[in-house]
């Protein structure tokens, strides 16, 4: 089985590379850009089927260390 | 006293560490963190660089890694612990300090000298005065301490924001703070004051070839202390 964890800035936490990303792409032409925010996606493979099983086991992943829970958010796709 | 200094993949600030606690009168071992168990020491010390490339974010790696769950249960067992620069990313990583150190608010790796004052002292600054300045060199470009109201709240009343930058003789106050660092907040401890988290680097303002030694003072007083 295959999981996709979406990282993302919580609202409210600067984020200065979206920020920084968003300016290059007004400088580029682009008109009507708001808010830009850059996050991380990280694909595991894992054995086994039980989806919910799955999901509990990501969400300890994302817990103890592929988010920092100060300051990221993050999502759990399985595919 | 002797102080372990422990070293990860990645780690490059151990040797002027080392040089400048031992300048300050301390005995110091380098521990590699895949030797198994650490020695008994006065002091456990996490030095600056950037352990496994800071892969994932600063210090998440080395905060993981078994060498780190001994510096917890020593840590939570009220032994001096100190962290500077990606040592602090790994106290906070591994839980030990609260809050985070997202990326520097202007995007750049700030390298330069910071001025920082001692607003609450703790056991481990020992006989520095409340209020000294200190100028010490900042190298990171992860130092921007991160905490949400109440936490900040908390840390302020708990007198538990150690150092602060500040604005150094003749600096425009626009440039104390090199990461945007909420409130300032240079150097935090735990409630109980034995683990400390300092971005700046007193090991790289320990001896007068260095361009100072404020280093020296906030290191000869931690010394003292843990003695």
């Amino acid at each position: 089985m295959k999981a996709r964890v979406h990282i993302t800035p919580k609202p409210g936490v600067l984020d200065p590379q979206g920020k920084a990303i968003g300016r290059a792409l007004a400088a580029l032409g682009f008109q009507g850009i708001g808010e830009v925010r850059q996050g991380k996606v990280i694909d595991l493979e894992l054995a086994g089927d039980d989806r919910e099983e799955a999901r509990r086991q990501v969400d300890r992943m994302c817990r103890q260390l592929l988010a920092n829970g100060a300051i990221e958010n993050y999502a759990i796709e399985l595919a | 006293m002797k102080a372990a200094i422990l070293v990860f993949p990645g780690t490059n600030r151990e040797g002027d560490m080392r040089a400048a606690l031992e300048g300050a009168g301390a005995a110091t071992e380098l521990v590699w963190h895949g030797d198994g168990a650490l020695p008994a020491c006065d002091l456990v010390v996490l030095p600056g660089g950037f352990s496994y490339g800071d892969y994932l974010r600063c210090g998440a790696m080395a905060a993981r890694s078994p060498a780190m769950a001994e510096v917890a249960r020593r840590a939570r067992a009220g032994r001096p612990v100190l962290g500077v620069c990606n040592g602090f990313q790994m106290l906070i990583e591994a839980g030990l300090l609260p809050g985070a150190l997202a990326r520097n608010a202007g995007l750049d790796f700030v390298c330069r000298d910071a001025h920082v004052r001692l607003d609450n002292p703790q056991k481990l600054t020992g006989a520095l005065e409340a209020g000294a300045t200190l100028r010490l060199p900042v190298a990171h470009g992860e130092g921007n301490y991160v905490a949400g109201a109440g936490l900040l709240r908390r840390l302020r009343d708990e007198g538990r924001v150690v150092f602060r930058y500040v604005a150094g003789p003749g600096e425009p106050g626009w440039r104390a703070n090199p990461n945007g660092s909420s409130d300032d907040i240079a150097a935090i401890a735990n409630r109980a004051g034995n683990v400390l988290g300092m971005m700046p680097h007193p090991e790289d303002a320990s001896f007068p070839r260095q361009g100072g030694c404020d280093g020296a003072r906030l290191l000869r007083a931690l010394v003292e202390a843990v003695a």
